[in-house]
């Protein structure tokens, strides 16, 4: 992802960036009736949908976003189970199961649920992410009651033959070799995150490590599966053109008659240590044709932050790693013309702390030492004087407008909704996000940059075609 | 957030570009109120209103593309697509672009074979803002050299990158082999000579030749009524020359050449097959669109999903495609595997569209598609304001008519299994070409 991230071209602004992260998700929770900043006039015009939630008896809870211009709905089923959730030893489970819950049920033969999509013209899809895992459907508004029908069914009555399991985990190491070992970048990046996380589960790849994947079993996934898919551990949302009411009485006909299954507790999964020690990790390989740079800070997510921190790092990552007027771009790139590209982000969407990175490339006879010194001097220059109060508020203004644009995408709704309450957040915080964003001061912003951005608390990579000297 | 999917989202095809068939299928459920409109200065655009949200989306092409770059100057359009934000008038990059930002509009631009296509999103309340910028990113750019430099700079790097990526390996073999002396296949972000080589002038030549309203097709939507989009039309595209001097592109008709490997050391191979296609245009477009779905256009039904993935686990990915280019056809089809098991895979797709000629359809797969193909519409395409912006103008440049988004499904359910069954045979009884690029099994 992060890798998309820089390679994408500046002119694509930040609300494709945030919906590709998914991370940033959260970042674009908007919007709604909450007065904005002055500057903002989007306040005034026709602001966001009236989301609903409720519980069932079985402690599923469901969230409501009507969008009534086209007959479609998104139906989405979120488990508070991801990779961070994984006993040790077994990396890989929770998105192993992801994929074998398309492979039938004690009712639904293999691929059956999948065909029903089809037939209607639907779309669907699954992820799953280091605190969650999600499956969703896209279809007409006629069809959800056999979405919810199926969807609800695979939550308790799964069927795994051990036999007939296996292509499947071949599947997932070729998902590996494409995403990962094809390309030296995201090598880097899955050596970065074990340095970073030196403690948490965060440290290992969603996708697993090879050798644990390979043995990976049945039991294994259904042992996963009998801890984690109950109705009281998930959030369904439905977006689209349905009310409430209906989904009510559908949700309590489907999902209602699903047994709470499991008691999975509370996530207290392995937390990190105060770092205090400065990380390098140097990776050379022939694919490399051009060298680059990353340096990745622990830092607190919007879950786990304290009074606004994540607020004021959404816009500390405007400031000075967002795009081409950000001060990274503009001191590296067009100052030095040392690289051809340089920036920030943060990735606020975590259960746990979380990381704010920076990247660079080098330009001409730039190396890798120089974008580093480079990126240090502006952190340096940073932490000393400060941001301005002009930067505050521009990079407030627009955070709060490109938020508006996820109110077009019922999908991205229902993705920034679901991601953000599996993960600890509110209807009411969503909401709120503009105004909590407007909120934010020069002050705050300089605490958390002069708190976290330390040295000690970094991890920093570097990927070259050959040994790095020294 | 680090996210897996359980599966790869549509195929890109190897020239970059998404088969235009992608954006057009119809619920005839769904019936999007489209207005034709015409500026004072006789610019057209199609229209949906809606205040639902209140943004305005506007989606534009010219027709040319990178066919448009000179020889020796390959990459221009593509380089052109980051330049023209880089300051436009009086107004330099670093204040443009912070004039880009604080407006809030989302913008983009991009450069396929056949045109050169843009888009911006912007809230209803900086409207005006928005289109006087990108008034001036049309009309007025800058092309100053640094930022000429720098633009070039960063393209640079990525053409470096894709000297070792096995896709971008695969693509380069694919389009030579497939188009060879054709401006097609040339590589459309140039060369690291060609885009080394490329100075301000070139851009502009560029701009100059193939910015014109002869050759633009519009869609809009959103909170706009005719009367303020007639404004925006003239504001934003009215002075720009009235024709555009197009090089004339000749029609190619596609001869599948010998099968080859490249060597290269990676983990996984990367398999590509063609066959000579058809055109959007051809009467038989239908026909093999569903037939295409069927062999592998359907994420998670399709027979080389079926037997490729699902039964034998061999690949994450496997798909097959309609190249469909204004100017040539083609089938395309592709998979990644392990080296070891890449002949294993090549061998199961070529059978495939082996059986597919053969045999053609089932009347129970032709049911399926067509249920998949007329439903699918307003799901996949008509959901956001961007995305019906966008069909508005593939159904110009297509030319399908305006009734097009009505009269889709119509077009399909007519499809009989005898017509399948002809297409196939007509399309699938030759040998595919294939392509690998990975490590040689010893």
């Amino acid at each position: 992802m992060k890798e998309l991230l820089m390679s994408l071209k500046k002119s694509i602004k930040a609300a494709a960036f945030a919906l590709l992260l998914g991370s940033t998700a959260i970042s674009f929770s908007t919007l709604f009736s909450t007065p904005l900043t002055s500057t903002v006039q989007a306040a005034e015009e026709k602001f966001g949908p009236e989301v609903t939630s409720f519980f069932l008896d079985n402690g599923l809870q469901v969230i409501v976003i009507p969008d009534r211009r086209a007959p479609v709905v998104t139906h989405m089923i979120w488990y508070r189970a991801g990779s961070a959730d994984e006993p040790p030893g077994k990396s890989g489970i929770a998105h192993y199961l992801e994929h074998l819950m398309f492979k039938g049920t004690k009712t639904i033969k293999n691929g059956e649920f999948s065909a029903r999509v089809a037939a209607i013209g639907g779309q669907e899809n699954a992820f799953t992410s280091t605190d969650y895992t999600a499956y969703f459907q896209r279809v007409t508004p006629q069809a959800l009651e056999d979405m919810m029908t199926l969807e609800a069914d695979r939550m308790e009555n799964l069927v795994l033959e051990q036999d007939k399991i296996i292509a499947e985990r071949d599947v997932v190491n070729e998902e590996r070799n494409t995403r990962t070992e094809n390309n030296p970048g995201s090598l880097l990046r899955e050596a970065m995150a074990a340095a970073l996380y030196q403690n948490h589960r965060y440290g290992i790849p969603i996708i697993g490590w090879k050798h644990e994947v390979n043995a990976l079993t049945k039991d294994d996934a259904i042992a996963f599966y009998d801890k984690f898919y109950t109705p009281n551990n998930a959030v369904l949302v439905v977006a689209g053109d349905v009310d409430a009411e209906t989904v009510k009485m559908l949700a309590k006909k489907t999902y209602g008659k699903v047994k709470r299954r499991a008691e999975p507790g509370v996530r207290n999964r392995p937390s990190e240590p105060e770092p205090r020690a400065a990380r390098r990790i140097e990776m050379s390989d022939a694919r490399v044709r051009t060298p680059s740079f990353q340096r990745l800070y622990l830092v607190p997510s919007y879950n786990s932050d304290e009074d606004g921190e994540a607020e004021a790092f959404e816009v500390l990552a405007e400031i000075i790693g967002g795009g081409s007027t950000s001060r990274m771009y503009k001191s590296i790139v067009i100052g030095k013309k040392i690289a051809t590209s340089a920036g920030g982000w943060y990735q606020g969407g975590a259960l746990d702390h979380t990381e704010f990175g920076f990247y660079s490339s080098p330009r001409g006879a730039a190396t890798l030492k120089d974008v580093e010194a480079a990126t240090d001097e502006v952190i340096a220059e940073l932490l000393k004087n400060g941001v301005t109060e002009k930067e505050v508020s521009r990079a407030r203004s627009r955070l709060v407008k490109q938020a508006v644009f996820s109110q077009d995408s019922q999908s991205s709704l229902a993705r920034i909704y679901g991601g953000s309450i599996i993960l600890g957040s509110t209807i009411e915080k969503i909401e709120n996000w503009p105004k909590r964003i407007g909120e934010v001061t020069v002050e705050s912003v300089n605490a958390v940059a002069r708190k976290f951005l330390k040295k000690k608390r970094s991890v920093t990579g570097y990927l070259s075609p050959e040994r790095i000297e020294g | 957030m680090r996210v897996l999917s359980k599966n790869k989202l549509s195929p890109v095809s190897v020239l970059g570009l998404i088969a235009l068939a992608v954006v057009t299928f119809v619920s005839p459920a769904f019936a999007v109120d489209i207005k034709t409109v015409i500026s004072k200065k006789g610019i057209k655009a199609l229209l949906v209103e809606d205040y639902t949200v209140p943004l305005i989306a506007v989606s534009f092409a010219f027709e040319g593309g990178t066919t448009q770059d000179l020889a020796g100057k390959e990459g221009t359009a593509q380089l052109l697509t980051n330049t023209l934000d880089e300051g436009a008038g009086d107004i330099k990059s670093q204040a443009f672009q912070e004039m880009l930002q604080d407006n809030g509009m989302s913008y983009s631009f991009s450069a396929g074979l056949d045109a050169f296509s843009g888009g911006i999103k912007t809230l209803k309340s900086e409207s005006e803002g928005a289109f006087d910028l990108l008034h001036l990113m049309l009309n007025k750019p800058r092309f100053d050299l640094e930022a000429v430099d720098r633009m070039r700079a960063s393209r640079l790097n990525g053409l470096k990158r894709q000297e070792t990526n096995p896709q971008s390996i695969a693509g380069k073999a694919f389009r030579e082999a497939l188009f060879k002396d054709h401006p097609y296949s040339r590589p459309t972000g140039g060369t690291l000579e060609t885009m080394g080589g490329l100075m301000p002038e070139d851009l502009e030549d560029y701009r100059k030749r193939v910015f014109a309203r002869d050759n633009l097709v519009v869609g809009v939507v959103g909170a706009i009524n005719e009367e303020a989009l007639k404004a925006m039309l003239d504001k934003v595209f009215g002075d720009l020359p009235e024709k555009a001097q197009l090089k004339d592109v000749p029609e190619y008709s596609v001869k599948v050449g010998e099968d080859s490997h490249i060597e290269f050391d990676t983990p996984q191979t990367n398999i590509r097959l063609a066959l000579p296609g058809i055109k959007r245009d051809d009467p038989e477009f239908y026909s093999a669109y569903l037939v295409n779905y069927i062999l592998g256009g359907g994420s998670f039904a399709s027979r080389l999903y079926e037997e490729v993935r699902e039964k034998r686990g061999l690949a994450y990915g496997v798909y097959s495609y309609l190249g469909t280019y204004d100017h040539a056809g083609f089938l395309g089809s592709g998979s990644a595997t392990q080296a070891d098991r890449a002949q294993t895979t090549v061998d199961i797709i070529v059978q495939e569209i082996e059986r597919m000629g053969k045999e053609g359809p089932t009347q129970e797969e032709l049911d399926k598609a067509k249920k998949y193909i007329i439903g699918s519409y307003a799901i996949a395409n008509l959901d956001t304001s961007g995305k019906i912006a966008s069909v508005l103008v593939a159904i110009q440049q297509a030319d399908l008519g305006i009734d097009y988004v009505d009269k889709r499904a119509e077009y399909i359910a007519a499809i009989t299994l005898d017509d399948v069954k002809r297409t196939a045979a007509k399309l699938y009884s030759s040998k595919p070409m294939v392509i690998t690029v990975g490590r040689t099994v010893k």
